[in-house]
């Protein structure tokens, strides 16, 4: 699904992250820890192709990115759910409108797809804060609405960036739960994080594999943590 | 890109939610759309201008050409004999339809504005004048001139192009100027949405990125600003160019009054242009607005 080959990436300075070859299997349920600042963000964008890599090759869903027109791209994040730490909204827009706003872009018939969401809403628990606007909801509820949007096109991945670098451990842990209830699904799941608690709390319910940024290079991590 | 009728009308009516992505602006709303009314004001004005000068020049060219005058200055006891034997003259000249002298009443009202009507004209030695009036290509006037001067010693043709070249040359620049005016305001009106697009743009940062994040294609996001900047300034071009057409019509007429002078205004069909203003506006809006929004996408991931 996403395959990486000897893929380098630096910014104008030194390297970031270098000779990284890696193949992420569907289904599959990883972590990806590290340092701040080891370049976990960055491997996650060269996944879902807001980054170019500066050597090697990208294939998202046999396709190279660097072949892919922005249109091409757009079609991909289509298949791709991506939650950020700082997630950003439309302000202006309810939740509920927000959350369909993937549907929206991609040209769906919305009243079709209204029992879906509903059923979504319910599931990350925001079914009361529909007509919330964004800067209204608490650090927890953006977090669940992050990743509700990041399904809602029913992805074939979802990667997510530090999910609960800002919420509390309880709301951590709900979130992982949805996470592993996704890959339960069939979804194919990255998540970066530093968090080591949150990644032993995974193992106990999901097979989940590590992986180690440390010297630009990508490993996978033992089973001891 | 071609003119599509249904897809410019798939345009306007566009997607009520893909509307929603761009959040509302309340005040640069506003101005966009005072700007662009503004200038739809104006450009009625310069449209007229055009117009009515374009008209002038037609008349001064052409109506005005039509006639001529020869003016017989002579002693008092010649006057009378040489106006007849001009008179004799002009009616055996090819090209003229008809020749008639001035009464003494007709000159004094020719130059009553001038002196006033208690002029004591008659103690004056006021030349006789003769209108000619030509049909069809016209007379020589070189060939007359040399008739009468070797038959009406005192007889001067006035053909009228020695002031009226130098009117019609004022008229056509003055068109010149009002369509140049037209073009300034086309191209101030680009610039001004232009700015305000590229405001937009900007400010909605985060907007894009969100949409970009969540799959949205280039095009959707371009046309949702598109749609935006090109409704604003086609409704303020309309209100603009109403209004002004309006003040056009309420401008009181020349016509009356100037003999040669011509209303600023509209004349017949001559009022339907107008009405291509906001057309024309919504239509720069719609190219300023794409290639801003182009170019701000191409700058993003």
């Amino acid at each position: 699904m996403i395959e990486l080959e000897n893929v380098a990436m630096s910014y104008g300075g030194g390297e970031l992250l270098s000779d990284i070859s890696f193949k992420l299997q569907p289904g599959s349920f990883h972590f990806l820890t590290g340092p701040s600042g080891a370049g976990k963000t960055t491997f996650l964008k060269l996944c879902y192709g807001a980054l170019m890599p500066t050597a090697g090759q990208v294939r998202l869903f046999g396709a190279d990115v660097r072949g892919m027109s922005r249109d091409d791209v757009a079609m991909m994040r289509r298949r791709v759910g991506v939650v950020h730490q700082d997630v950003q909204f439309l302000d202006h827009l309810p939740l509920a409108d927000n959350l369909a706003l993937p549907l929206t872009v991609a040209g769906r018939d919305l009243m079709a797809e209204n029992a879906n969401l509903n059923e979504l809403m319910t599931w990350v628990g925001l079914r009361s804060r529909a007509d919330a606007l964004p800067p209204e909801l608490s650090g927890g509820e953006r977090q669940r609405a992050a990743l509700a949007r990041a399904v809602i096109m029913s992805p074939d991945i979802v990667l997510a960036d530090e999910p609960t670098g800002n919420i509390d451990w309880e709301m951590s842990q709900r979130l992982l739960q949805l996470l592993v209830e996704l890959n339960k699904m069939g979804k194919t799941i990255m998540i970066a994080t530093h968090d080591l608690n949150l990644i032993r709390a995974a193992k106990s319910q999901v097979q989940a594999r590590v992986l180690r940024i440390s010297n630009r290079r990508l490993q996978l991590a033992g089973a001891d943590l | 890109m071609s003119l599509n009728t249904p897809r410019i009308l798939e345009f306007l009516t566009g997607d009520a939610q893909a509307d929603r992505i761009v959040p509302p602006t309340g005040f640069t709303a506003r101005l966009t759309q005072f700007s662009a009314g503004a200038m739809a004001f104006l450009c009625v004005f310069a449209l007229a201008l055009s117009l009515a000068t374009g008209r002038l020049a037609a008349r001064w060219g052409d109506e005005l050409a039509r006639s001529s005058t020869i003016r017989i200055s002579a002693p008092a006891e010649q006057v009378a004999g040489q106006t007849q034997a001009a008179l004799r003259l002009l009616a055996t000249t090819p090209g003229v339809k008809s020749s008639r002298a001035l009464s003494a009443g007709e000159q004094a009202g020719l130059l009553e504005p001038w002196f006033g009507p208690d002029l004591p004209l008659d103690s004056l030695p006021i030349p006789q004048l003769i209108e000619v009036i030509e049909q069809g290509e016209g007379y020589d006037p070189a060939g007359l001139r040399l008739r009468l001067a070797a038959e009406v010693p005192g007889a001067v043709l006035d053909d009228h192009t020695r002031w009226r070249r130098p009117l019609v040359r004022a008229a056509s620049r003055l068109r010149l100027l009002g369509w140049l005016s037209i073009g300034l305001i086309g191209v101030t009106m680009a610039a001004m949405i232009t700015l305000a697009a590229q405001a937009a743009l900007a400010a909605n940062a985060q907007v894009i990125a969100v949409l970009r994040l969540v799959g949205a294609r280039d095009a959707y996001i371009a046309q949702a600003f598109m749609r935006r900047f090109t409704l604003r300034a086609l409704s303020g071009a309309a209100i603009g160019t109403v209004l002004g057409m309006l003040v056009v019509l309420a401008l009181p007429s020349a016509q009356a009054e100037g003999g040669f002078l011509t209303g600023l205004g509209f004349r017949g069909w001559h009022w339907l242009l107008p009405l291509f203003i906001p057309l024309a506006g919504g239509a720069v809006a719609f190219v300023a607005t794409r290639a801003a929004a182009r170019k701000t996408l191409g700058e993003l991931t």
